[in-house]
């Protein structure tokens, strides 16, 4: 088992796994953003990059992400940059948050989460709806930045027991 | 406070300038890349469209390919929920072919009598069809659009009209060289100008973000005129960009303004890509 935990392979995807699990989401045709589901949907790739750009920003660059909003907007058919740029100022918040804390918690982070994706979100449907002119439905954006907020804890938990994961196999 | 301050403007800076060991650009620098790409994105330069329609030739082709398993997993849950439904639904398609036989036959008389009027008015319609398959059909909550494997290459224009069987769903709104975008009916931005059978009424379907669409600009004339307790609504034709006469939905009397698709827009396979041209007989 040990040497199973200590396998260069498996060090090598749980590294990569944070990248890995950002490209799926933007490329899949899966999303937690669309469940089919009136009134439900959260947005992962957000929760994503809030938690590895928050807590281990080694493992998501900001490139990456630069890369991923562009795949993300011409998979779901919306002008290139608008997520990259929403996806880059969550990183933004994150890297302010990180310079200003010496102790990480939780709580603080949760609710600063709460006021980056309400602001990103309003950029979308700014940039969406009065340049772009693309009629967008507030309701879906409002419960979308809703159910995410309130999604952040049980994937703080899974990504923090990965993140922990990550930190075993790099110092064994 | 000017201490304060200073440590704000410090962590701004140091957040947005300074880069990690392996990271090769700046958060700062990223944002205006990302700016930049909003901007001429919003530009129809040539050298932008050239770029912006390879980009999305990759990134279709990627999607799509990594997208299989989930897309093979789904039609292995469709196929078995049809095969659990069998019998059900064997005996409701058996009463419904019997009534389609009966309707065929004057179905037959009217195409010969409307062919023959068009050729006194010396007016003839000419289809031309294309068939395509849906390669990624993610929907989001922004834009309700699927993307189809057929593009310049072949001849696909912006505006042509999406079919499934016979029913509208949409229309092409992007065209790459070997693939497009067409927006659905559901979609927000969809509005495509209809005639409410069998009152003759002039209206406009708009997309609601959820599966079924709105009838509007005629609201009060409906409720004024409603009569008959099931409404279908067909393309009227008006604008030139559709074929006169393609069903799109139907609205029950009890949901007024609420129209039902025909299509179901989650299970699109294949469909047509038709575009049509009136004019006289040479």
């Amino acid at each position: 088992m040990s040497s199973l935990n200590k396998s260069p392979f498996l060090q090598i995807f749980l590294s990569y796994l944070p990248i890995f699990m950002l490209f799926f989401s933007v490329f899949n045709e899966f999303d937690f953003n669309y469940l089919k589901l009136e009134y439900f949907s959260f947005n992962f790739v957000h929760l994503l990059i809030f938690f590895w750009t928050l807590r281990n920003p080694d493992h998501l660059g900001y490139l990456v992400i630069f890369f991923a909003g562009i795949i993300n907007d011409v998979v779901i058919g919306i002008p290139l940059g608008i997520s990259s740029f929403c996806y880059l100022l969550l990183c933004s918040v994150t890297a302010y948050i990180r310079n200003i804390t010496l102790s990480p918690n939780f709580i603080k982070d949760w609710i600063s989460l709460l006021f980056t994706i309400l602001l990103i979100n309003s950029i979308q449907v700014i940039v969406l709806d009065l340049i772009f002119l693309i009629t967008v439905d507030y309701m879906n954006y409002l419960i979308n930045s809703g159910f995410t907020f309130l999604f952040y804890p049980i994937f703080f938990v899974v990504f923090n027991f990965l993140n922990k994961r990550i930190s075993i196999q790099q110092n064994d | 406070m000017a201490s304060s301050r200073d440590d704000f403007v410090i962590a701004i800076r140091s957040a947005f300038l300074k880069k990690k060991d392996k990271q090769k650009f700046s958060l700062l620098t990223l944002i205006f890349l990302s700016f930049i790409v909003i901007v001429l994105s919003n530009f129809n330069f040539k050298a932008t469209q050239i770029v912006k329609s390879s980009i999305n030739e990759v990134i279709y082709r990627s999607s799509a390919l990594i997208s299989t398993p989930e897309n093979y997993i789904k039609s292995l849950k469709k196929d078995f929920d049809q095969h659990m439904r069998l019998y059900k639904t064997h005996k409701a398609t058996k009463i419904e072919l019997e009534n389609l036989k009966q309707k065929q036959l004057t179905n037959d008389f009217l195409k010969i009598e409307n062919k023959k009027l068009r050729s006194l008015i010396d007016e003839n319609i000419e289809t031309k069809e294309i068939f395509a398959k849906v390669l990624i059909d993610k929907e989001s909550p922004y834009l309700k659009s699927v993307v189809l494997n057929k593009g310049s290459r072949d001849n696909v224009k912006i505006g042509m009209a999406i079919v499934d069987g016979v029913y509208l769903v949409g229309q092409i709104i992007e065209v790459n060289y070997t693939n497009s975008r067409a927006l659905l009916l559901s979609d927000f931005n969809s509005k495509i100008p209809s005639v409410l059978a069998p009152n003759d009424i002039q209206a406009v379907v708009s997309g609601t973000g959820s599966n079924y669409g709105i009838i509007e600009y005629t609201q009060y004339e409906i409720e004024k005129n409603l009569n008959e307790s099931e409404i279908i609504a067909y393309t009227s034709g008006l604008g030139g960009l559709f074929k006169p006469g393609i069903p799109i939905g139907k609205m029950s009397i009890s949901s007024t303004g609420k129209i039902n698709f025909f299509s179901d827009f989650t299970q699109l396979n294949y469909v047509k890509i038709t575009s049509y041209k009136i004019g006289s007989k040479k």
